[in-house]
């Protein structure tokens, strides 16, 4: 192609995308098709990962296909695989993409497209791609090291421990708010309970094929899975039909969250082989499918968006989550804009299996700005049901009451129409009880995805099948987040617990994890429980926690990243990372001080708990709560949210003051500039 | 082509994208694995099959960073 075609070319991709964006910014009062937004999605991606990730292989790294990687070098046929290209960057999206992108652009939907579809294409482009791209190069430079190794050894042991505790007390919030999410979708709904239960007997009858029948036929294995899951959403209507078996299987909030508990407990100490390994494979074969199914049922039906670009929920007053559009657009969007847990996988098993160092570009910026398309999907699954059946099922009941009148009248106060009749005949149409604040987001984005696919497929008569396979794809997703996740944490506490009493470190000792296990499940298990019993639903406390804990988490890498770039000697590019990192430590604080010590007791947790504590002090109880122990309870979990949040921010300082006082002595001079990467170790040119 | 060679040549075609499925959703590549001690360390036995699966899994899920949110 000729310079100027190309050059042409690019333009008017460019004319796309700011087109696109102008058309999404300045409609007003009407309706507008999906096609805007996928239009300014994708052209900003290409644009993005055209030129600003060109910028950051060739200016900065200087990726060289000459230069060997470690996985060429270590091979081990284990750990180190030299992987084609292809294959990493699916495995690599695999292993990223879960429900947080699915999840957050649902709930920052009360605030209209607009503020989502800016900060995840700006976000992806300009902070998540970056962070996961260099992230991913510098550990490729430097044979592998995890983001925990790479913090200690850039930036000091303080930052390392930090980062390493920080990590941890991630894990227990991300797992908090994901159960709360599976918990509020599978609550009163006896087709979603089946069905999900299922789900756990059938991965088990893999990992007994997969360990006896046919060892390692995992193809074979995953096929009989897929058609027993589906079988098992047919076995979730059936039953939902028989009067006994639904009643049995109506499980209150509680209940659920206690089984979800014990699931996990349970997952994280039996054998991988058994439950976690084929649960994964099934998931990650789903995740795939509906992620490809979607794009197409979008494209398809190119849905136009109901809600409205802004709504008047911006200033602070929205029934979703309390707190104005900045900062807390960019806390709830964390996931598909930019994630600080991509940095774990960044630095984790992707960088091990690189054949090719410039393959770092496409697998580390390429697969998030994928991730960020899902985002951008989920939003538009979102954003296509009409507002007021949006509202009704996010807004908690609290906020709208338990009826479907009250709700619609809530509604209506609110400038949207719902007729009360509608919403009931929705609920019975996707085979619900009731679709009144599911709050959590599955099940609103279930009900978008529902209605594209009966659209694309099937007619309403499938919209019932349709949700349920949703809500199971959306379970299925989180369960196997959980119980991994678990697992994990019970690793990380072991070897943190190690350094207090031997013992507890030894991961083979059947008491030490049984009890490092049930440590690990206490603590995410006490913040969900106190999210179900919270009337106002509880994701309105935890998902901001898991928004600002996941951003401190980007903020660490991108510190990370800064330190890398000034040691090799690049410091004017440091703007790259620096840009970010800064923006996310304006939205991080912000965001955690409004929640410790805002006035307002929908937002802040100490006035909240100051509001409580004097109605329990004048012996009136707030609303849904029964007794003086569980307003108390209540309190105390305003503490510990309060004292969550405050340790997410003093960590946020340490590593921000660590990594400071190392640039300043690199760049003073007082430091060399010593790069720590792996020195070139070209490969041998055939002949020489 | 003869039409033994067609049906040869599609169950290739099938096994290779079977095996970047595969390695897509994680499985261990235990073939790859023995090949390589093979070839760099001949004087040391390759593990079996199933303790080789078992060493992965176990490896995969006791370091955060093999899944995200």
């Amino acid at each position: 192609m000729s310079k100027v075609l190309r050059a042409g070319v690019w333009l008017l991709v460019a004319l796309g995308a700011t087109g696109a964006l102008a058309r999404l910014a300045l409609t007003r009062g009407e309706t507008i098709s999906a096609a805007w937004l996928l239009t300014a999605a994708v052209c900003s991606y290409a644009i993005a990962y055209r030129f600003y990730s060109k910028i950051i292989a060739s200016n900065v790294f200087a990726l060289d296909a000459k230069r060997r990687t470690p996985a060429v070098r270590l091979d081990d046929g284990r750990d180190f695989v030299p992987t084609n290209r292809w294959i990493v960057f699916g495995h690599h999206f695999a292993a990223i993409a879960g429900p947080g992108p699915l999840v957050g652009p649902t709930l920052a939907a009360q605030f209209g497209y607009l503020p989502g579809v800016i900060w995840i294409i700006v976000g992806v482009a300009l902070g998540g791609a970056v962070q996961d791209f260099v992230i991913l190069a510098a550990s490729v430079r430097r044979n592998g090291k995890s983001l925990g190794q790479m913090a200690r050894e850039e930036i000091g042991p303080v930052a390392g421990l930090t980062a390493l505790v920080a990590i941890l007390g991630i894990m227990i919030v991300l797992l908090a708010v994901l159960a709360l999410v599976v918990v509020n979708a599978l609550k009163s709904s006896p087709w979603g309970i089946v069905t999900i239960g299922l789900t756990i007997p059938i991965a088990m009858l893999m990992g007994i094929y997969l360990r006896w029948i046919r060892p390692g036929r995992v193809l074979e294995a995953s096929a009989i899975g897929i058609v027993l899951i589906i079988g098992a959403l047919y076995a979730g209507r059936w039953a939902s039909e028989q009067p006994t078996l639904a009643a049995m299987f109506t499980m209150s909030g509680t209940s659920v969250a206690i089984a979800v508990m014990v699931y996990s407990f349970m997952a994280s100490v039996l054998p991988v082989w058994f439950l976690l390994a084929p649960r994964d494979y099934l998931s990650a074969f789903v995740k795939i499918g509906v992620v490809a199914a979607l794009a197409l049922g979008i494209l398809i039906t190119l849905p136009p968006l109901h809600m409205p670009a802004l709504t008047q929920f911006t200033d602070g007053s929205g029934p979703v989550f309390a707190g104005k559009v900045f900062p807390f657009a960019f806390i709830t969007i964390a996931c598909g804009a930019i994630s600080g847990f991509h940095a774990l996988v960044s630095s984790g098993t992707t960088p091990k299996m690189l054949e090719n160092e410039q393959d770092a570009r496409m697998i580390g910026y390429g697969s998030m700005l994928m991730e960020s398309f899902v985002a951008v999907m989920a939003l538009i699954a979102a954003c296509a049901l009409t507002p007021g059946v949006y509202f009704a099922i996010n807004a908690p009941a609290g906020v709208i009451g338990t009826t479907a009148a009250s709700a619609a009248e809530w509604v209506r106060t609110a400038g949207f129409t719902l007729n009360p009749s509608d919403i009931e005949a929705l609920a019975r149409q996707v085979g619900e009880k009731t679709l009144l604040s599911r709050t959590g987001g599955a099940p609103s984005l279930a009900l978008g995805m529902a209605q594209i696919f009966s659209n694309a497929l099937g007619g309403s008569a499938a919209l019932a099948l349709w949700y349920h396979f949703a809500i199971m794809f959306e379970a299925l997703f989180i369960l196997t987040t959980l119980d991994a996740g678990t697992r994990v944490g019970r690793f990380m506490l072991q070897d943190l617990g190690r350094h207090i009493w031997e013992p507890f470190g030894r991961v083979s000792w059947y008491p030490a994890v049984v009890l490092s296990s049930a440590i690990i499940v206490a603590m995410w298990g006490h913040f969900l429980y106190q999210g179900v019993l919270d009337p106002l639903g509880g994701i309105n406390s935890l998902w901001p926690l898991f928004g600002i804990s996941n951003q401190l988490l980007a903020t660490v890498a991108l510190c990370v990243g800064t330190t890398v770039f000034i040691k090799m000697g690049k410091a004017k590019y440091s703007f790259i990372t620096l840009l970010p990192c800064a923006w996310l430590t304006i939205v991080t604080m912000t965001a955690g001080w409004e929640k410790l010590f805002s006035p307002e007791a929908k937002l802040g947790f100490l006035a909240h708990a100051k509001v409580v504590e004097g109605q329990v002090a004048s012996g009136a109880l707030p609303a849904a709560i029964k007794t003086v122990t569980d307003a108390r309870r209540m309190i105390f979990n305003d503490y510990l949210d309060a004292a969550v949040t405050v340790f997410f921010m003093v960590s946020v300082v340490v590593i921000l003051a660590a990594s400071l006082r190392e640039w300043m002595s690199v760049m003073r001079g007082a430091k060399p500039v010593v790069s720590t990467e792996v020195p070139f170790d070209a490969i041998p040119v055939p002949g020489d | 082509m003869t039409s033994r060679e067609i049906l040869s040549e599609t169950r290739d075609r099938i096994a290779r994208a079977a095996n970047v499925v595969r390695r897509i959703i994680g499985v261990p590549d235990y073939d790859r694995y023995v090949a390589h001690v093979h070839a760099h360390h001949p004087e040391c036995a390759p593990m079996t099959r199933e303790e080789f699966i078992q060493q992965r899994l176990v490896d995969k899920y006791s370091r955060p960073g093999a899944r995200c949110c």
